[in-house]
C-alpha cells in the first residue's frame, strides 16, 4: 500500500463523494421541505449525461453542451414535477415511491428506446485531458480534479444561497416546517418549484460532468440513487450540508473501502479468504456506516427538523 | 403516606430552555378524584405525558402502586393500571367502536401472541367490550366505523377504551373538550359512576365540572405547582385567583 | 329476524364476510386449471409461466401480512427470495437434495436473517426504516455476488430439482405446479388466520394508531418482529420454489429493483388485502410476459401505468374490480 495509491484513491473517493453531493443535494432539500421521497432522482442525473452528449453531438462545444445539459435537466425536471410530482405532495411515502419507481422504469427505457443500450462517450476537452503530477509517483488527471474542485464550487454556491439569500432562508423554513411558512402566506407552490428545479439542476450537472469519464448508457443512475439515499439518511434529512459531509464521508469509505478492503483483512484471515470477503465486506461498508450512523443519532448528523 | 396510588416526586422536564415541568411533587391516594387545572401552556398535558410514560421526565420520581415506574414505558404503565385518555382524540379510525374497545379488554386478557381463531368473534371479548360502551352511552354505535363516530362519540369512545383496561389510576385530559352542554352533563354523571371504581387524575378547563367532581384540585402555573388543596380552598385562595380563576370564579 | 336486522344500525361490517369469499376461490379456481391451458400452447411455457405467478404471489402474501397488515415498508424483501433461493441452491451443489431439508434450510435462514435484521430495524420508523431495510437488502445481494464458490454474480446452476423420499417427483413439472399451488393456498390460509387472530388485530391497531396501541397496554416491537420474521420467512419459501422450479440461482434475485416489484404487487393488488396480494403478484408476472412478447420495451408502458395507478385508483386493482376502496 503506498502513498501514492491511497493519494489517488483518496482524490477517487472525493470525486465520487462530490458527484454523490450533487445528487443527494437536491434529494435532502426534496425531501426535507416537501417530504417527497423521488426515486426518480438518479434519471434526473442520467438525462443529465444524455443531454451533454446529445448537446455535444449537435455542437461539438463543450461548455455548450454542459450549459445545454443543465437547462434539458431543468425543463426534464419542471415537467416531471408539474405533471405528476405536485399531486403526490401530502401522499404516503409509499404511494411516492411507487409512483417514482414507475417514472425510473419510463425514463430508463425511453433512453434505451432512443440511443440504444450501448454506452455512449463524449470526449474530454483537450485542455482538460492530460495529468498532472500532484506529487512523485502521483500523475492523476486533470478533468478529475476539475470535477471535484467544480463539486466543492458548487457546493460553496449552495451554502451562499441557503444560507445567505431570502430564498435560501425559505428553503431552511420549509425544510423546518413546511406548513407553517404556508401559513404564514409564501407561495409555496412557487417555491416547491424553485426547489425542485435545483435540485434537478444539480443531478443533471452531475451526469453532464461525467460524461467524459464515466460511461453513459441507461440505468446508470440506479445505484448512485441507493448511495445517495444512504447519504441523506446519515447526514440528516433536509440538510444541504449534512449531505454535503456525508457525501464526502460516504465516497471515501466506499472507494478506499474497494481498494483496501482485501488488504487489510489479509492481516487478520488467510490470504484466499480475504479475497473472498474482501469485496463483500467492501460492498458492505457504507451500509454498515449508515447503521451505526443511525445507532447513535437515529435522525442522521445534521437533522434539518425541529 | 402508604395510602397514595400514585406519588410524584420532584418530576422536571425541559425542552431546551423551556422548563415544562418545574420539581412538581403531588401525592393522589387511593379513590381521590383529583383536578388538575391552570391556564394555557403550563404544562398540564406534559405532566400527564411524563406520568403515562409518554415521553420521559429529566429528573424526579414517579411510584405508582407503590412501584417505581419512572423508567418504563407507556405500554408497561397501561398494563399495571395506569391508564390515560388523550386530549386529542386518538383511536383506531378504521376499526369499528367494539373492536377498538375489545382490542383494549384483549390486553389484560392473556396472551395476545396467538395466531389462529378469530378475535373479533370472541365472546368473552366482546362482552366486556359492551359493557364498556355501554357505560359511556355507546352501545347503539357498537358496529360503526370508529372514524365515522361524531365528535362527542369519539370522546366516549376514549373514555370506553381507558374503563376497558380496567384502571387503577385514570388519567383523563379534557375529556370535556368540545363536548355541548347536553352530552358534557351526561359525561360528568359518567365520572361520576367511575369514582366509586377506580382514582381519577383529571384535566379540565370546565369550572362547574371541576367544582362538582373534584375531591381535591392542584393548580398548575408555569410548569410548577401553585396550591394544592379541598376545592373550596382553592377557589378562595387569593395567588390563585390573580393567576387563573379571576374574580368571577 | 326482522328485530336483529331493525336493532343493527346500517354500517355493518358482517355482510363484506360473503362475497370477501368469491374473490379467493375464483383465483385459485383458475390457477388450478392453468396447466389445461398448456394443452393449447406449448405445454411447458404457460405452465411455467403460471408457477412462476404461483412462486411470487407466495412472496406477495408474505410482504402484504408485513406492509399491508404492520405498516412495515420492507425495501429488502427480494433478500429473503434470494436467501431462500441459495439455501436450496448451496445444499443441492453440496450433494443433499432431499425437498424437506432443502425446504427447512431455506425457512431457517430467511427466519434467521429476517430476526437478526429486524430486530435491528424495526428500531426504526419511517423513512430510515424503508433506508435500512434497503440497506440490509443490498447486503445480502453484494454477499451472494461474491461467493465465487457459488457462480458469483454469473448464479450457480442446480443439478436438478429436489428429491421427496429419494423419489425425483418434482421433476415431473405438472406435480411442481401443484405442490407450489398447494403451498399458496396453505400460506393463504395461514395468512388469513394471523390477520384475523389476536396477534394480527395488535399489528393492525399498531399500523392505525401506534400511541393508542401503546395505551392499551401493547408495546408494538414484538409483534412488528414476530410479524417481520413470518413475512420473510415466507419469501423464503418462495425462493426454495424459484430455485426449484428454475433449476438456478443468481444475485439478481435479490436486487433492490426486485424489491421495488414486490411492493408494486402487494400496492397493485390494494394494501392489506391478501387477495390482492395474489392478484397482484398474478397481474405483474403476467403482464410483464405479456408485454415482452409485443416489445422489448415494455417498461415504457408499464412504468406511465403505475404512475397511473398511484394518482387514480388508490384501492389498487382490486378496490377497482370490487368497487372497494382498501388501503
Amino acid at each position: 500500500m503506498s502513498t501514492a495509491l491511497l493519494a489517488v484513491q483518496t482524490l477517487n473517493g472525493l470525486q465520487l463523494g462530490v458527484l454523490l453531493f450533487l445528487i443527494a443535494a437536491g434529494l435532502t432539500l426534496v425531501f426535507g421541505v416537501m417530504d417527497f421521497i423521488n426515486l426518480a432522482h438518479g434519471a434526473q442525473y442520467m438525462l443529465g449525461a444524455y443531454f451533454a452528449v446529445t448537446a455535444y453531438g449537435a455542437t461539438q462545444n463543450f461548455l455548450l453542451a454542459i450549459i445545454l445539459a443543465l437547462v434539458g435537466a431543468l425543463a426534464a425536471g419542471l415537467a416531471l414535477e408539474v405533471a405528476i410530482f405536485r399531486h403526490l405532495y401530502g401522499r404516503d411515502h409509499l404511494d411516492q415511491v411507487l409512483a417514482t419507481f414507475g417514472v425510473i422504469l419510463f425514463l430508463n427505457e425511453a433512453v434505451r428506446m432512443i440511443y440504444g443500450s450501448t454506452s455512449l462517450a463524449m470526449p474530454m476537452p483537450e485542455v482538460l485531458s492530460g495529468s498532472i503530477r500532484l506529487m512523485p509517483g502521483l500523475l492523476y488527471p486533470v478533468y478529475r480534479l476539475v470535477v471535484i474542485g467544480a463539486g466543492i464550487g458548487v457546493g460553496l454556491l449552495l451554502h451562499v444561497l441557503v444560507n445567505h439569500t431570502r430564498i435560501g432562508m425559505l428553503v431552511r423554513a420549509g425544510a423546518s416546517n413546511a406548513p407553517m411558512v404556508s401559513a404564514l402566506g409564501v407561495n409555496i407552490g412557487r417555491l416547491f418549484m424553485i426547489i425542485f428545479g435545483i435540485g434537478a439542476m444539480l443531478a443533471g450537472f452531475a451526469g453532464a460532468m461525467v460524461a467524459p469519464i464515466f460511461a453513459v448508457e441507461p440505468n446508470m443512475g440506479d445505484n448512485l440513487l441507493i448511495l445517495a439515499f444512504v447519504v441523506i439518511v446519515i447526514g440528516g434529512i433536509g440538510s444541504v450540508r449534512g449531505a454535503f459531509i456525508a457525501a464526502l464521508l460516504v465516497g471515501l469509505v466506499d472507494t478506499l473501502g474497494r481498494s483496501f478492503a482485501s488488504d487489510i483483512l489479509r492481516h487478520m484471515l488467510s490470504s484466499s479468504a480475504a479475497n473472498q470477503a474482501g469485496p463483500a465486506l467492501a460492498s458492505t461498508l457504507i451500509y454498515v456506516l449508515m447503521a451505526a450512523v443511525l445507532f447513535f443519532k437515529p435522525a442522521g448528523l445534521f437533522p434539518a427538523r425541529a | 403516606m402508604a395510602d397514595d396510588l400514585l406519588r410524584l416526586e420532584h418530576v422536571s422536564k425541559s425542552f431546551g430552555a423551556l422548563r415544562v415541568t418545574d420539581a412538581v411533587s403531588l401525592d393522589i391516594p387511593k379513590g381521590e378524584l383529583h383536578a388538575l387545572i391552570g391556564p394555557n401552556g403550563a404544562g398540564k398535558t406534559s405532566l400527564i405525558h411524563q406520568i403515562s410514560g409518554w415521553i420521559a421526565c429529566d429528573s424526579g420520581r414517579i411510584v405508582f402502586d407503590g412501584e417505581e415506574v419512572t423508567g418504563l414505558k407507556m405500554h408497561a404503565r397501561a398494563r399495571r393500571g395506569l391508564v390515560r385518555s388523550f386530549q386529542i382524540t386518538s383511536i383506531l379510525p378504521r376499526f369499528t367502536a367494539l373492536e377498538n374497545v375489545a382490542l383494549a379488554v384483549q390486553s389484560r386478557s392473556g396472551s395476545s401472541l396467538r395466531f389462529f381463531g378469530d378475535a373479533s368473534r370472541e365472546p368473552k371479548l366482546n362482552g366486556e367490550a359492551m359493557q364498556a360502551l355501554r357505560h359511556v352511552g355507546l352501545a347503539e354505535q357498537a358496529h360503526r366505523i370508529a372514524g365515522t363516530l361524531s365528535h362527542g362519540e369519539k370522546r366516549g369512545l376514549e373514555l370506553a377504551l381507558a374503563l376497558a383496561l380496567e384502571p387503577k389510576l385514570l388519567l383523563l385530559d379534557e375529556p370535556m373538550a368540545g363536548v355541548g352542554a347536553g352530552d358534557g352533563e351526561a359525561l360528568v354523571g359518567v365520572l361520576r359512576d367511575l369514582k366509586a371504581h377506580c382514582t381519577i387524575l383529571l384535566i379540565e378547563h370546565d369550572m362547574q365540572a371541576v367544582f362538582a367532581l373534584a375531591d381535591r384540585i392542584s393548580v398548575l402555573v408555569n410548569g410548577a405547582i401553585m396550591v394544592t388543596g379541598k376545592p373550596d380552598d382553592v377557589r378562595a385562595d387569593a395567588q390563585v385567583r390573580a393567576a387563573y380563576l379571576g374574580e368571577a370564579a | 329476524m326482522q328485530d336483529i336486522a331493525a336493532s343493527m344500525p346500517m354500517t355493518q361490517v358482517a355482510p363484506r364476510d360473503r362475497s370477501r369469499l368469491i374473490v379467493p376461490v375464483l383465483l385459485f379456481a383458475t390457477l388450478a386449471l392453468a396447466p389445461l391451458l398448456g394443452l393449447v400452447g406449448p405445454d411447458r411455457y404457460v405452465l411455467a409461466l403460471f408457477t412462476r405467478c404461483v412462486i411470487f404471489a407466495i412472496a406477495a402474501l408474505g410482504l402484504d401480512l408485513a406492509l399491508g397488515s404492520g405498516g412495515l415498508v420492507s425495501f429488502g424483501h427480494a433478500a429473503f427470495i434470494g436467501i431462500g433461493a441459495y439455501a436450496a441452491g448451496i445444499l443441492t451443489a453440496s450433494g443433499i437434495d432431499d425437498a424437506f431439508l432443502l425446504l427447512f434450510a431455506a425457512l431457517a435462514t430467511s427466519g434467521f436473517f429476517a430476526l437478526a435484521t429486524g430486530a435491528i430495524s424495526l428500531k426504526t420508523r419511517g423513512v430510515h426504516f424503508i433506508m435500512i431495510t434497503l440497506a440490509f437488502g443490498q447486503m445480502a445481494y453484494f454477499v451472494a455476488n461474491s461467493l465465487k464458490a457459488y457462480g458469483g454474480d454469473d448464479g450457480l446452476t442446480l443439478a436438478n430439482r429436489s428429491t421427496i423420499f429419494g423419489r425425483d417427483l418434482l421433476a415431473d413439472h405438472r406435480v411442481f405446479f401443484y405442490v407450489s399451488l398447494a403451498m399458496l393456498l396453505a400460506v393463504y390460509l395461514f395468512a388469513r388466520a394471523v390477520v384475523r387472530s389476536r396477534f394480527g388485530r395488535v399489528l393492525r391497531g399498531a399500523k392505525e394508531n401506534e400511541t393508542r396501541i401503546a395505551a392499551i397496554g401493547f408495546d408494538p416491537y414484538p409483534f412488528r418482529l414476530v410479524a417481520f420474521v413470518i413475512s420473510g420467512m415466507i419469501a423464503g419459501l418462495a425462493g426454495f420454489l424459484l430455485a426449484e422450479q428454475s433449476e438456478f440461482v443468481s444475485p439478481a434475485f435479490m436486487t433492490w429493483q426486485r424489491s421495488g416489484d414486490l411492493i408494486i404487487m402487494v400496492m397493485l393488488g390494494g394494501m392489506a388485502s391478501l387477495d390482492g396480494a395474489i392478484l397482484g403478484a398474478l397481474f405483474v408476472v403476467l403482464t410483464e410476459e405479456l408485454l415482452s412478447g409485443f416489445t422489448e420495451h415494455w417498461r415504457v408502458i408499464f412504468g406511465p401505468f403505475l404512475v397511473l395507478v398511484v394518482l387514480f385508483a388508490r384501492g389498487g386493482l382490486l378496490g377497482l374490480l370490487t368497487g372497494r376502496r382498501h388501503g
